[in-house]
Parts: structure tokens; sequence; C-alpha cells
């Protein structure tokens, strides 16, 4: 608008950055309402789906009538059963597509397992037995499995991936064992792999085992994967200890907390994690968790207790508990509640900034959001006004003054205030459009008559009331003869 | 704010070459089907055809419900649906005998007069107690219902296990899988939809997965034949080449012989390039998953601007369900716009409006019974494509006015900043501001991962600075997640060595000034500006081959290799003058929906030469991508 068009041409063109929009010529937006117009437009007296059968229905949720999840809702709220008619077409299920290759199936290709294989009651036949698994083709002549106590490592291991069935009872020794253990883990089968180790859990003493994992990178792997989805949690510790993989173990440890409802033990988990081995940062992570959480519970204790006497709480009633909030949140509740506070308290904003070393700019932010939530514009002045050595007080802002604008400015701020600040803004330009967007017309004028602007101020008049206080005050700057219009 | 996209110079022959390539179809030239190949038919249309794969997935179904006689309720678990709808529909199942479905859920499962239950669920422990409880509540007074459980995709023994602890295993007729390794998505792309492959692979650093992408490569071949070349680059890609060429010497016996389909496999690490996830998106397909993620070829969207309004009704009352799409390549439009730089998608819509237009025009021309005929027996699929047309420019606007916003201009313009190497070793200070007005957490997280790779790790103090920031901001317990992400390598402490990634973008030029949205010259349009590492590796390979790179792949992590597979005399396949090879492509850990089209772009190119078939674990994008690796930290009930 005010930039000139060439310069603003010569900035994308140049920059190798691209901004994501339309070309103006063929503007997106037109060519869209172009194209809905032209749907629109169209129109075909019959607009119901009965007669289009040979195109696929769908129904308003998108799902294709006759879908699978389509027809779960459908099957599933039916009351009467058997023999009822959803009316789906009778349909060829086979498809006269290219027949080649669609005589596999994709287990037979792998399994050799007999195309249409009988099933009975395997539980009938072999009830309960222990550490042996049987999968459907089971029904073979007894002679096939009797001899399982000869199967070699490779041969299990292969009747397992096979999904055939297989017994461990023949690996008593631990070298047995660990052969057995090696071929899954050649194998490359997790499923294969994990059913050895808990056979191996099992049989085995824990020192034993995680000995001889310690050497067995890819099985030990999967045994703490195993670990992890059984929740076993115990163990996994143990094991990762005695692997010397203690900084996992710690952050294992310290999960745990997130599993303890009560805040006072889960105050003293963290206590106890404090001396983990973490790793040095995310050790003092750790104590400020800690350190937190036990200020927060301090605080709730407090303000649970002034809720009914204190005015701030009366007037803007608690949403919910500070406990287990994020530092940035509690600064704001602490800003927000108890703001002004000496810094001696734990519950004073400066001392939570000190303790937890928050930074200049999310400080300022916080306290900045919480004092305009309450409207406490003497404390947002208060915020930015810092004191020189000759005593002169100057407005200092680590953030971008055009932020705090828009913070005040969302908080509902009333002009005199949003006011102060615009007129702190650097950029001349974005000082400007903030001006004229929250209607700060004295600054606008201001700055114009500083930039000796007369065209501009001309505009800036058409836009304002007439006779109001600020087209005045533009007419006597314009009738001023002094001022040295640049146009 | 006024914003301008810089000027293209459209070289002529680009343009034509262009238009010739997206010619489009007389109007709504769509093949009669019935249901079976309707659902399936866009999976034919490709160079190579992905039907074979869903039709051996389909016989192995019907084989699995043959052998439980009698009527049948499913019980599902919800997450499978999906996948399963790409493999088939409900009157497949029906015809089987399938009477009643429900989802899988706590307690008694309701009544159905059926002889067989069958459980469709995933290797999943907490899936496992929830059968158990279903099959201890049954009602004893009732008939015995004979209960069956289903894996997909594979059975696991752990699984089996706790059903044995539960004491229900006995009570189990037949517990089987149903392998489902690899899911013909579209006519040209595979996924297995494995969610947690990343994830398990780089930071469990369980190699499950690999075996089963492994095990998925090998029915491929057995159905498309034997893929006499396979290069790879990545700890991952080798292991997984190591599993399958053992395989083949395992299973030497049953040679297929089939005519080779595929002339060679890529196999790609997804942390060979892990800053191409990172990125925004920015083709139509791609931001619709960016904004509001497709799952299983599905996507859900704010009903608001699909609200139909029919002339004389007054205002209806706006639908409050979400409207769902299915978006595939069946569809003619969305397979001409998919994959468009969103910048161009406007004006391929507004043509397509001008064809059906005129299209419906024609009806004031027919004047013979016979010409009117022919126009009626058209209006369906003219109305189709009406639909079509409708559902599209909406889901662009609802697109436009997100990338439309200074939000996604400021986010847009930091990523183009850091893929282009600008300060990249400084604390930055939108992801700052960001932090201070607590925006998602995963879009934090995504930046400052891909300011670490971009700057190949981070300065010790801004590492610190960003880790202390979001822990204050977003809490502690967030610690879990820095130290997976680090883990991963996504974010890491930047070492003694030079930051690399500079040569790495100026060698494989990952970011091309010029790129061009409209009439695209190279893959760099997916991404405005930057070309996906992955997709350029790739490129490259086919010409001039990879030892033109050797000194880069060397700073990517892994190794990179060839391998050459036997074929039995007799089908070595001689290639016609002018056919193109076809290369699947194989992404572990994860491809976006931009890679996908930046591949599909080469695949036409007309001097290409190469063809690629896509395949994957899993389609992803930054947020779904940094989700996986995230701690869960939700409180179990």
């Amino acid at each position: 608008m005010m930039r000139s068009k060439p310069d603003e041409d010569d900035y994308w063109n140049s920059s190798k950055f691209r901004a994501f929009t339309f070309d103006d010529d063929d503007d997106e937006f037109s060519t869209l309402k172009e194209s809905k117009r032209a749907v629109n437009s169209i129109v075909v007296d019959d607009d119901d789906d009965d007669d289009e059968d040979d195109v696929e229905k769908v129904s308003w949720s998108g799902e294709p009538v006759g879908s699978i999840s389509w027809s779960i809702k459908e099957t599933a709220s039916s009351v009467h059963v058997g023999g009822q008619d959803h009316g789906f077409p009778k349909i060829d299920s086979t498809p006269s597509l290219p027949r080649q290759g669609s005589g596999y199936s994709l287990s037979s290709l792998f399994k050799g397992r007999p195309k249409s294989g009988s099933i009975q009651a395997i539980s009938e036949s072999f009830p309960d037995v222990p550490s042996r698994s049987f999968a459907p083709e089971l029904r073979k002549p007894k002679a096939e499995y009797k001899d399982y106590s000869d199967w070699s490592p490779e041969e299990t291991v292969r009747r397992m991936q096979r999904g055939k069935a297989y017994s461990f009872e023949t690996f008593r020794s631990l070298k047995d064992k660990m052969l057995l253990l090696d071929e899954a883990v050649h194998a490359n089968d997790g499923n294969v792999i994990t059913a050895v180790l808990i056979f191996l859990k099992k049989s085995l003493s824990k020192e034993i085992l995680s000995r001889e994992l310690t050497s067995r990178e890819i099985a030990l792997r999967h045994y703490i994967h195993y670990l992890k989805e059984m929740g076993e949690q115990k163990s996994l510790v143990e094991l990762l200890k005695s692997l010397g993989r203690t900084e996992d173990m710690a952050l294992l440890q310290y999960k745990e907390h997130l599993n303890i409802k009560d805040e006072v033990r889960k105050k003293e988990y963290l206590k106890a994690c404090i001396g983990l081995p973490f790793s040095p940062e995310d050790a003092s992570h750790v104590q400020d968790h800690y350190t937190l959480l036990e200020r927060q519970i301090i605080i709730e204790a407090n303000d649970k207790q002034a809720e009914n006497k204190v005015e701030v709480f009366k007037k803007h009633p608690r949403k919910a508990s500070i406990l287990n909030m994020p530092i940035i949140t509690t600064l704001y509740y602490s800003c927000f509640y108890h703001y002004g506070e000496p810094e001696g308290t734990f519950s004073s904003p400066a001392n939570i900034r000190s303790t937890f070393k928050i930074s200049e700019k999310q400080y300022f932010l916080t306290v900045l959001g919480a004092r305009a939530k309450l409207k406490e514009w003497f404390d947002v002045d208060r915020l930015f006004t810092a004191k020189n050595w000759f005593g002169y007080t100057k407005k200092k802002s680590p953030i971008g003054f055009h932020r705090v604008v828009d913070i005040l400015q969302k908080n509902n701020a009333p002009v005199q205030v949003l006011q102060e600040y615009v007129s702190l803004v650097e950029d001349t330009e974005q000082k400007i459009s903030l001006a004229q967007k929250y209607k700060c017309h004295d600054i606008v004028i201001d700055t114009y008559k500083d930039l000796k602007d007369r065209q501009q101020l001309i505009i800036y008049q058409g836009k304002v009331e007439r006779n109001s206080p600020e087209d005045r005050k533009i007419q006597d700057l314009l009738n001023n003869t002094q001022i040295r219009w640049k146009n | 704010m006024k914003r301008r996209l810089a000027q293209y110079s459209t070289r002529t022959h680009d343009f034509e070459k262009h238009d010739h390539r997206s010619r489009d179809p007389p109007v709504c030239h769509m093949i009669l089907v019935s249901e079976g190949r309707k659902m399936a038919a866009h999976l034919s249309y490709g160079r190579v055809n992905l039907n074979i794969l869903r039709e051996a997935a389909r016989k192995e179904l019907r084989e699995f419900l043959d052998k439980c006689a009698g009527s049948k309720a499913i019980v599902w678990d919800e997450y499978l649906t999906g996948p399963f709808g790409l493999i088939a529909q409900y009157s497949l199942l029906k015809e089987h005998e399938v009477e009643k479905m429900f989802t899988l859920k706590p307690g008694r499962l309701p009544a159905a007069d059926v002889k067989n239950i069958i459980f469709f669920v995933r290797p999943k422990l907490e899936l496992m107690d929830i059968i158990a409880d279903n099959v201890a509540s049954e009602d004893k007074l009732r008939t015995p219902r004979d209960f069956h459980v289903l894996f997909v995709p594979r059975r696991s023994l752990l699984c089996e296990q706790r059903l044995k602890e539960k004491g229900v295993l006995g009570s189990l007729i037949n517990v089987d899988e149903y392998i489902l390794d690899l899911i013909p998505y579209d006519g040209d792309l595979l996924s297995m939809e494995s969610e947690s492959a990343f994830r398990e692979c780089y930071l469990e650093n369980d190699q499950t997965s690999l075996y089963h992408t492994a095990k998925g490569l090998m029915t491929l071949q057995a159905l498309y034949g034997t893929i006499p070349q396979i290069f790879g680059k990545g700890e991952c890609a080798r292991h997984v080449a190591n599993m399958m060429l053992r395989m083949k010497r395992e299973f030497a016996g049953c040679q297929t012989q089939i005519l080779p389909v595929f002339d060679t496999l890529l196999l790609l690490d997804r942390n060979v390039d892990l800053l191409t996830p990172l990125a925004t998106q920015l083709t139509y397909e791609g931001l619709i998953d960016e904004i509001y993620s497709i799952n299983n070829g599905y996507v859900k969207l704010p009903p608001e601007k699909f609200a139909q309004k029919k002339q004389g009704e007054g205002e209806k009352d706006l639908p409050t369900e979400p409207k769902k799409l299915q978006l595939n390549s069946a569809e003619e439009l969305y397979a001409e716009i998919r994959d468009k730089n969103f910048n161009a998608v406007g004006a391929a819509l507004s043509k397509k409006a001008k064809i059906i237009s005129a299209a419906f025009e024609e009806r004031h021309n027919a004047k013979t019974v016979g010409e009117i005929k022919q126009f009626v027996s058209q209006l369906p699929h003219m109305q189709a494509a009406r639909t079509s047309l409708a559902n599209h420019t909406s889901v662009a606007e609802l697109i436009k006015d997100i990338t439309t916003s200074d939000a996604f201009f400021d986010n847009l313009t930091v990523e183009q900043e850091f893929m282009t190497g600008v300060d990249t070793d400084k604390a930055n200070t939108y992801i700052e501001d960001c932090i201070a007005r607590k925006d998602p957490l995963i879009k934090i997280l995504r930046l400052v991962c891909m300011q670490s790779v971009c700057n190949n790790g981070l300065k010790q103090k801004v590492l610190d600075f960003y880790k202390r920031e979001i822990l204050q901001t977003y809490g502690f317990q967030h610690i879990l997640t820095l130290n997976n992400l680090e883990k991963a390598g996504l974010l890491k402490l930047q070492t003694a060595t030079r930051n690399n990634y500079p040569t790495i973008r100026k060698t494989l030029k990952l970011w091309m000034e010029d790129a061009n949205e409209q009439n695209p010259n190279d893959i760099s349009y997916v991404y405005s500006g930057y070309a996906p590492l992955s997709v350029r590796l790739t490129q490259l390979l086919a010409r001039p081959g990879w030892r033109s790179i050797e000194e880069v792949l060397k700073m990517l992590p892994g190794p990179h290799f060839e391998e050459r597979q036997q074929l039995p005399s007799g089908l070595h396949k001689k290639r016609q003058q002018g056919e193109n090879r076809i290369t699947l492509v194989f992404f572990l850990g994860g491809v976006t929906y931009a890679e996908i089209a930046a591949l599909r772009f080469l695949s036409q190119m007309e001097d290409g030469g190469t063809e690629y078939v896509i395949a994957t674990t899993k389609l992803i994008n930054g947020t779904s991508f940094i989700k996986s690796l995230m701690e869960r930290l939700e409180v179990p009930p």
C-alpha cells in the first residue's frame, strides 16, 4: 500500500525466500471462486443418487457404502439376526481382472501350508501341553512330531517360523540354550527371538541370562523391548544396571513418576530420582522438576486456604490446581495471584524467576500477559520503566514494543495505554500501521508531522471523523505555515 | 500484507510438454466396473499391475474364512478396518457367511446367532486382554460359539502366551495369522502401514519390522519375479538386503518362473534423509496430509464448506460430522492435481471447471434422439466429475485459508532459511517466540530438529537453550522425548567436525533458486525450492549413477551397496527400444506424499528412462514422524 510497488517486487524477486501465495493477476481466490461458480451453475435436474448405480455410492461420512468400517456400524446396529438384507448389490466376487498370479495365496508361497487344512479343535487333542505351541495343520500323523527330541536348533527355529509344532524340552544345558538363541537371532525373526527369550527367562537365573545377553546385542535389544512391553519395570532396571547403561536406567526410573497420582508421593519419588546417574544437563532438569513440584504443593495448600478470603481469588476464581503445571504456567499463576509479594516468598514471581533461571524475555512476556489480563495497567507501566543514572525514567523492553502492543490489545487495553506503547515502536512504518490499526490518532498525526509528509496527513484527515479533535489537530497543522513540508 | 511469488520464466517447450502430459482425456472417461474391481481398478492402471498383489491377499482372506465353516461374526480391532478396506469390502466377507461385524471392546460380546466368532486383531498385548475378557464373559447358557483369532499382519508368540496366561487359549478353536506385509495403496504405491517402524529401528533397535520388510519383498518377488539389481543406502537397507539374499538361498528350490517386472530395487533408510520429512510439504496431497492427515486413503475435513445447497431449499442445518473423502488415483481429477504444487492447483481446477461446464452445455446441441441418448448415457459420469470438482474446490479453499495465514508464511520462511543454511548455528528468534506463544510442542520440535539436521548438530549453548525453554514451557516430563530425539539422531550436539550440510546441499543441488511451481522442470517444486534428498539420490542413481557422488554418499549415514540376484536362464528381460526401466524404491522408516510426488514427476519425465513404484513402511509427515518418537506420556487408566 504505502510501499512503492517496484520495491516490493524487487524484494520478492531477489529474495531466496518465496512467499507462498498466488500471483495477483491469477489470484487463487478468483480461480477457486470461478470453479465454485461453475460447479454451482451446472444445474442438473436429478440430484438423486438412486439411479447412479454405476457410480460408487458414498455415505455422507464418506465411507463408501459397503466398505468394512461402514458395515460395522450397519451390521452392529441391526437388531434382527440373520437373513436381513441390507440391500447390498450381489456382486461377482471373482473379478475378471488379469488372472496371472492370482492363483497364489500369500501364505502358500512360503509356508507350504495345505490349501484347505481342516480345522479341528487343537485344544481338544492336546489339552494344555506346556511349552509347546501348535499351528493349525498339526492334525497330521503323530509320526511327524513324535521325534521332536532330535530336532536341532536350526530345525526348531525353522518350525517356529513356519508356525509348526515345536518344543524347547530338549534344550537343557546352557550351551544348548544359547545355540538355540543364536539360531533364532540368525533367523532375524523377532517373534521367534522373543519366544526363545521367554523360555530362557523362565529357565535361567537373571544373572546368567543378563551375562549371556551382554555379548548378544540383538537378542539383548529384543529382551529389553520385551520387558518394556510387559511392563516389567523392575527386571528392566536391574538389567540396564547390570549392563552399565546407567543413563537409560535413570531415565526409565524417572519415567515412572508419571504413574504416581498422589502429588506428595510423586514429589518424594522425584527427590529419590535426583541421585540417579543422569547426564549433567538432565540431572539439573530433574532437580528443577522436584523443586517445582515441592513449591507447587506449598502454593496449592496456601491458596486453597486463601480462596474464600483474598480479594483476587474471589474476583477471579481459580479454574484448576497449579499442581504439575509447567514452570511458565506456574510463573503466570504467580504473576496473577501473587504479584508484588517480596522475593523471599516461594510464590512470588521474583523468586520463581531466579530459582528456575527464567530468561528475561519469557519473564517479561509472562508478567505482561498476567497483569494485562487483570487490566493492571499501572503494573504494566512499571514493568517497562527503568531509571537511568540521572534519575530519568525511560521505557525499556527485552521484547519488541510491537509485541507488547499486540498483547495489550488482545487484553482490551484502552487507547490511552496502547498509545503509550505504540509510540515506543522503533520502526516508523510499523508504528504508523499499528497506530492506524488501533486508532491512536495523535501518534499517526505526530509521526506524519515529523516526517513532514503533508500528503499522508491529508489522506489521514479523510479517515477521521469530521470536527473531531483529531480532525481539528490535522487542520491546525496543515494551516501552520512554519512547517516545511516535503510534499 | 501483500506477498508475491517470484516471477518464473516459463520456457515454451516446458509448457507444452506439461500440457501434453496433463491433457484431459474426454470428460468422464470412467469405466463401468463391478464392485470387486470398482474399488481397485486404479491399482491396475499403473505400470506395474498391483492388483495382482491385492488379489493374492483377497484369495487368502477367502481361504481363511472358508476354513471356519458356518455363519460368522467378525470382531474388529478398529485400527485394522482402514488397511483392510484397501483389500476387501463387506460384500466379500458376506459371501463367506460373515453376518455380523463388531468393534472390539471389553465386556460381553453382542448377541449374534452365529456359529463362529472371529477376532481380527493386531498382535498387541492390550488387545489380548480384551479378547480374553470377551471370551470369559460369554453366556454359558447359550449355544456355544466357536472362537477364532486372526493376527494381522503376523502372529505373535508373545500374544499367544498372554492368551494362555489369561486362560483362554484353550477356548480358541484356531489361532492363525493373515500376512499383510505390503498393502497396495495406489497404482504405484505400497505401504506396510507400520506406524512404529522408524521408532523400532532407530530408537528401540528392534529390527523385526525389517524382517517383515524382507518377507514382504520376497512375496513381491514371488508375484512379480526376481529383481535382478538391488541398491541400498543405510544400515537398515543393508540388513534388509542381507535377509533377502539369505531367504532367496533358502527358497532356492521354489524359484519362480516369472519374467521380472522390476529392474531395480532401491532400499533407502529414512535416517539417510531426516530433513525431508521435517519440511512442510507443498504439494496438494502433501498439504492435505499436513493439515488434515490422510489415513488409509481417507481424510476427514471440517464439514462447513461441503454443505450442499439445493435449489428451492432454505438454509439446511449445517452438518456437524466431519466430511470424509476417499483420496486415490481412481478419481480422475484428484490423480491430475494431487502431485501439483498447491500454487498450481487453482488454475488446474478452474480449467477443469470450464471443461465440465462445456460438457454440460452440450445438451443444448443435442438435437437428434441419438445425440440426446448419448448425452444422457454420459450424465452419471459428468455428475461424478462435477461432484469431484466441487469437493476439491472446497478442499483447496480450506487449505488456502491456512497457506495464506501469517503463521504458515512465517513458519515456511524459517524452514527455508534453515534449508538454505541461514543462521543455523544460532538460537532462532522465531522458534523462541513460538515457544513463548505456547504453539503446539510438535511444531517446535519439528523446527528445532530441522535446524539441528541442517547444521549437522547444534552448538551446546543453542541446544541447552532450546531444551530449557521447551522444558520450562511444556513441562519437565518431555525430557524423555528430547532424549528419544537425540537417540534417533534428529537432535544432536555438534561435534568437532565441520558442518557438512552445505557441501551435501550444494553437491546434490538440494536448493533450487528458480523452482517452477506451475510447470516444474525439477523435483524441487514439491517443496517450492527444496529438492528432497532421498529423491535426489534416487534420481542420481538412475543417471549418471552413484559413482559420481561417492564423496557425498560417504557423508550420509550408513553403507551404500549394490547386489545382483541371478535370474534363471530364459528370464532375462529383453527391453523394447524406448521402454522404460522400472525401479522399486523402498523407504525404510516412512515416506512423505511430497517425495512420492517427486518420484512420480521423475517417472513422467519424457526422457527420464525410469519409472518408479514406491513402497514404504508407512506414509508419514513431519507431525506423525515426530509424534512416533515422542514418549507416550498419558497415564494408563
